[in-house]
């Protein structure tokens, strides 16, 4: 059984920090996350963590830090948000190709402009390309839970991992939350000795190398083969993490899948007004369902392939816009999934939602599965890109 | 695992059977890539004109100009030489010539 307290999102990644004690942590502050390295640097300043703690003078730096020290053959995290993460861009792609496996804890944030501190997954979406696993959490404990096995799965498949929640939702927000003891994290989460690394006297190496047309492409397919490895990892964790605390995980959640005709996709904190809503929906006798996507990278294309392919109607919910007059990210790699699947038979509609920390309310979910009973009733999806919530 | 060094890394290698990040599983590994044939220029010392004050020496960016046992510079390392110039430009004495590279 284990530890019943009340934290914030932002406390339980730092206390899920101070539990795995990990070698060093390279910081900069940025609104929403900038408790995480507040609350882990007192850690360090009691004596209750090892970890090299370092203040750098940028998110470039904190990232080439994590670079650096995981290179050199230890474990290495970083926190960050919003701009933060932008300008960590380059180095988040450095560290994935070095096949280097830091954990990143990122609570999401919207980005510039109109300048807002406020909750979206634009800085998430911005760099879903950059080579990291990236898991979203609805809840505190979500996030918590993510945390104490990115490690795991980062190290299995030596990839960097994003352990992503929403900024002010959750990473401010006190709830309940179950901890696990500090004896069973450490040999849930293990030690981390690679067999060769740049201070490994006894096996030495050679880091970053510069990679001609010849090497370059090979390279990559390897490293793609590593995200599409992930998925098992993932799936594996996530059970035995289950076996532990009771909490299993896999890549995708179902609520209330098995029957129904109009299904909600979503991911992160919005999943929870959006289950009342479907509560709310079923309880009037309709056949309402959602889908919530825990791993985002690796994208898990044949398990919502296989959740939406009887669905008469679904929304994939975008909490960030690509901008390409088209659609947001998640329609378009669900839309993906399922013609290359052969699936054409659901109707997709596309929502952009709660940019900016614009509240999501259960209205605003129960007006979506409105829309998609309309498109089911009537087989007519009309436009698929629109605004959820927007003053006309 | 997959540790290669470099010398087992070459142009037919599949993806499979490629290091992860390219990353090469030795140190040292500049002693096997003949980067001096990138030089376009090449430096001649003119032994002459050369007082031996070994100004050359701690500005080479490469470290290609060696110090012998006498305390005195020795030839060019032309296999990382890149013919950058830097040591003519600091020759107080002219005993550094920039020519062209020829193959």
């Amino acid at each position: 059984m284990g530890i019943r307290e009340r934290l914030s999102g932002n406390e339980a990644i730092a206390y899920a920090m101070k539990q795995i004690n990990p070698d060093v942590m390279g910081a900069f502050p940025i609104t929403p996350s900038t408790e995480i390295p507040q609350y882990f640097s007192t850690y360090v300043d009691n004596g209750e963590v090892d970890t090299e703690f370092i203040p750098v003078e940028s998110e470039h730096s904190a990232m080439s830090t994590c670079i650096g020290a995981q290179a050199a053959g230890v474990r290495a995290i970083s926190a960050t948000s919003s701009c933060g993460l932008v300008y960590m861009t380059e180095m988040l792609y450095v560290a994935a190709s070095d096949r280097l496996p830091i954990t990143l804890a990122v609570s999401t944030r919207a980005l510039s402009g109109p300048i807002n501190i406020n909750n979206d997954h634009s800085d998430a979406m911005g760099v879903r390309d950059a080579g990291w696993i990236q898991l979203f959490a609805e809840t505190n404990q979500e996030a918590y839970d993510n945390y104490l096995q990115a490690m795991r799965i980062g190290e299995a498949v030596s990839l960097p991992v994003m352990i992503c929640q929403d900024g002010f939702i959750t990473s401010h927000a006190i709830e309940n939350i179950e901890l696990a003891e500090d004896d069973k994290v450490r040999k849930f989460v293990g030690e981390y000795h690679p067999d060769n690394a740049l201070l490994g006297r006894e096996n030495p190496m050679s880091v970053g190398a510069f990679g001609m047309p010849c090497y370059y492409m090979e390279c990559k397919r390897q490293q793609a083969q590593a995200m599409i490895d992930a998925k098992e990892v993932i799936r594996r964790v996530g059970e035995e993490f289950g076996a532990m605390t009771g909490r299993s995980y896999g890549l995708i959640e179902k609520y209330r899948m098995d029957d129904a005709e109009e299904a909600v996709v979503i991911m992160g904190s919005s999943a929870g007004t959006a289950k009342a809503a479907v509560d709310e929906l079923r309880a009037e006798g309709k056949k309402a369902g959602l889908v919530k996507i825990r791993s985002f990278r690796p994208f898990p294309a044949e398990e919502l392939v296989e959740a939406l392919k009887n669905v008469k109607a679904f929304a994939a919910m975008d909490k960030d816009d690509s901008f390409n007059a088209h659609c947001g990210p998640m329609f378009a790699e669900i839309a993906a999934a399922l013609y290359a699947a052969g699936e054409t038979a659901p109707k997709g509609i596309n929502y952009i939602y709660g940019l900016g920390g614009r509240d999501v309310r259960l209205e605003s979910i129960r007006r979506v599965y409105a829309e998609l009973e309309q498109i089911a009733a009537t087989g007519k999806t009309g436009e698929t890109y629109r605004y959820l919530d927007v003053r006309e | 695992m997959n540790y290669k060094k470099a010398a087992e890394i070459n142009e037919n290698i599949s993806w499979r059977d490629i290091t992860p990040g390219c990353n090469i599983y030795e140190g040292g590994t500049s002693d096997t890539v003949a980067t001096g044939e990138w030089r376009t220029m090449r430096p001649v010392l003119h032994e002459d004109k050369c007082k031996q004050c070994l100004l050359c020496v701690p500005v080479c960016p490469d470290l290609s100009i060696p110090m012998e046992k006498d305390g005195k510079r020795g030839g060019f390392n032309y296999f990382f030489c890149k013919g950058c110039g830097i040591c003519a430009a600091v020759c107080p004495f002219g005993a550094i010539e920039m020519i062209p590279e020829e193959k």
